[in-house]
């Protein structure tokens, strides 16, 4: 009997009735599954990003994804704009050359904290100097999750990595300092259990004139969280319980220190010449001088 | 506000007559990092790009500037970077993502003597193996070498037609003394300039396959924003443009990439021939050398000596077929380079065992006079 019934309820669901997904226009459907992990956050962050394009209003043919190496790397992959998966640590400067050779495309660059903050740093610091008007989204899940875990530059101090097994003896970045000091002029932290205001940063970060940079707390289940016997969900339970939202906060109180709470919000939104601006300008004073 | 192409006669330098073939050629963005002897290249370009529209950016390391020309190229961009010796080497992994992505560009090797640090004010031929194998992976590349000021314009314009026929990266392998040397450039009326342009897609956007070659084995480029929604990685992709881990697909893919060049050589290959066709002793060279090789050549023959020139405008592809074909009727083979045998591997390699082949080079720093290639051919023939 129940036999029977299942198979009428299939008969009377045919395809079309299925509920689209609200962001399948956004997504390379025909490429999921994901690599990403059962655990991961980055799929969260990958759909606040999407969500928040979509609700920019802008035109879709307005946007670039650019991502270098890694697990967030990956996000350029599975967006339905134009992508870019490029080399390990080049998003930035290949999302450089977009902007400045066409400054009316949005570029988004997504990527991990690895790919974006040791080998990619000396483009951060300079495009954020130079307020380069991309949003970079770094999603920093403490290590190097693909390659299986080792130390990143954002790995807190003595915790355990596949080459740290003794403990990491550096300290890790404070990245919205950094950008701050480097010259960002929209600098925003959030966690990936906060897709709301996740989402609204996005926003914000993509309508922002110049170099915008917003942070992303994230576990890694398999490499991080695993090798240093924290539970993935007390790992996000921090996120909710041990995070403090500040706004404009000062860059020195927001290095990571779950026992003291880690800052988060808007930390900066300030209006700054762009160079795309300023190379237009320019071309215009030199016709007309 | 001058015009976008100089036409007229002019006494510039070498690099500043490449930034002018450049802009002739199309070109609307640089990326630049500074760096001797190729610096004068980039400066051209600042000052001249934003009154014809262009961008011109420094950037912050000569990573950071090639990856930059790659990301312009994608908007539809034809895009250009100079360097020397330790910039190129920076540049290499960047080089290997343009190839595989297909992603036309110009590069500019201003060379200088190696390795490290080496002569940065002084001129060397040695970086031309670096050219052909310096990324990681297998890959078929185009190379052009010019002798002249006159042939840093014309080639340039010569790179950026090849690069946007076949989407490859081109190098201009050009050397300080040309870069530096100032002689007379002629530039054309600018209607007189044969400028080729990438093939874009036409067609059904929903069904479009980025990497799904035309009829020479290159597939048409669309630019961001044209609609097609591309993905464009540095993984083994298939036609689609995705990233697929097989067997079948890197071999599918390293055929057309291979393909591309190998099948296309009687067009990309450009050489020059003096007094080769009653020669007994075949000068083989590229660039500044050549120049000092057509003077031993003249004064070899004076001598009684039957040499003749081979002097390769591509070095890569290298014109392999032309070599063996020397090979059948000449007695020898001198490679006359700034550099302790890299050219002349390949020489030897085609001329066969049959067929001696000998290396007149130099360490770097100066160039080969034609006395001592003179020297070595008496001593050797």
């Amino acid at each position: 009997m129940a036999r029977a019934k299942r198979q009428t309820k299939a008969k009377s669901a045919p395809l079309e009735e299925i509920p689209k997904h609200p962001l399948e226009d956004l997504i390379r459907v025909e490429r999921i599954p994901h690599i990403w992990c059962p655990g991961c956050g980055i799929g969260t962050v990958f759909s606040a990003c999407l969500s928040a394009i979509k609700q920019t209003g802008i035109d879709y043919g307005k946007f670039s994804m650019v991502s270098g190496i890694g697990c967030s790397g990956r996000g350029a992959g599975y967006v339905r704009l134009d992508s870019f998966h490029t080399t390990h640590g080049r998003a930035i400067p290949f999302a450089t050359g977009i902007k400045m050779a066409d400054p009316s495309v949005n570029v988004i660059v997504f990527s991990g904290d690895g790919d974006l903050f040791a080998i990619g740093g000396n483009h951060f610091i300079h495009a954020a100097r130079r307020n380069m008007d991309i949003t970079v989204i770094c999603i920093n899940n403490f290590i190097y999750g693909m390659t299986g875990g080792q130390v990143a530059a954002t790995t807190p101090h003595m915790a355990k990595s596949a080459t740290t097994p003794y403990g990491n003896p550096d300290s890790p970045f404070n990245l919205p300092m950094l950008a701050i000091a480097s010259g960002a002029t929209y600098v925003a932290r959030w966690t990936m259990i906060h897709s709301r205001d996740l989402t609204h940063a996005f926003v914000e970060a993509i309508n922002h004139r110049g170099f915008s940079f917003i942070e992303v707390l994230s576990p890694c289940p398999i490499n991080y969280a695993r090798r240093n016997k924290i539970k993935t969900m007390d790992m996000v339970r921090q996120f909710q319980n041990n995070t403090i939202i500040k706004n404009h906060a000062a860059p020195s109180e927001l290095d990571i220190d779950f026992q003291k709470g880690v800052v988060l919000g808007k930390f900066i939104d300030i209006d700054k010449p762009t160079p795309d601006e300023i190379l237009v300008k320019m071309r215009d004073q030199r016709k007309n001088p | 506000m001058e015009p976008k192409v100089l036409t007229g006669e002019h006494f510039i330098n070498g690099d500043i007559a490449c930034a002018e073939g450049a802009i002739a050629a199309g070109c609307t963005f640089f990326g630049a990092y500074p760096i001797t002897p190729a610096t004068e290249v980039a400066e051209r370009m600042a000052e001249r790009l934003p009154d014809l529209g262009g961008t011109f950016i420094q950037m912050e390391d000569e990573i950071a500037a090639i990856t930059s020309i790659l990301g312009a190229a994608w908007t539809g961009a034809k895009t250009m970077t100079a360097t020397s010796g330790p910039g190129f080497s920076l540049m290499m992994e960047t080089v290997g993502l343009a190839v595989v992505t297909e992603t036309p560009c110009v590069v500019v090797n201003v060379q200088r003597g190696g390795p490290s640090t080496g002569l940065p004010t002084m001129g060397a031929q040695a970086d031309m193996m670096q050219a052909r194998w310096g990324s990681h992976g297998d890959y078929e590349i185009i190379a052009l070498s010019p002798s002249s000021p006159q042939e840093m314009f014309d080639l340039t314009i010569e790179a950026f037609n090849l690069s946007e026929t076949y989407r490859v990266p081109v190098f201009i392998m050009s050397d300080e003394v040309v870069g530096h040397m100032s002689e007379k450039v002629v530039i054309p009326q600018a209607s007189k300039i044969r400028t080729v342009s990438r093939p874009r897609p036409s067609g059904r956007k929903d069904r479009f396959k980025p990497y799904q070659p035309g009829p020479n084995g290159v597939p048409p480029m669309p630019a961001i924003g044209d609609g097609y929604n591309v993905h464009v990685t540095g993984l083994t992709h298939d036609e689609q443009g995705y990233p697929v881990m097989s067997v079948d697909t890197q071999k599918e893919m390293m055929a057309r990439l291979l393909g591309k060049i190998r099948n296309n050589l009687h067009d990309i290959i450009r050489t020059q021939s003096y007094l080769l066709s009653d020669a007994d002793i075949v000068i083989v060279s590229y660039g500044v050398s050549a120049r000092t090789s057509y003077t031993a050549v003249d004064e070899l023959r004076s001598m009684g000596i039957r040499a003749g020139l081979f002097r390769l405008i591509t070095v890569w592809p290298f014109p392999e077929d032309q070599i063996r074909e020397l090979a059948k009727r000449v007695k020898g083979f001198v490679t006359v380079e700034i550099n302790m045998g890299q050219i002349s591997r390949e020489v030897q390699r085609c001329a066969g065992s049959a067929v001696p082949s000998y290396l007149a080079g130099h360490s770097g720093g100066t160039v080969i006079t034609p006395d001592a290639v003179i020297q070595l051919i008496k001593e050797v023939f």
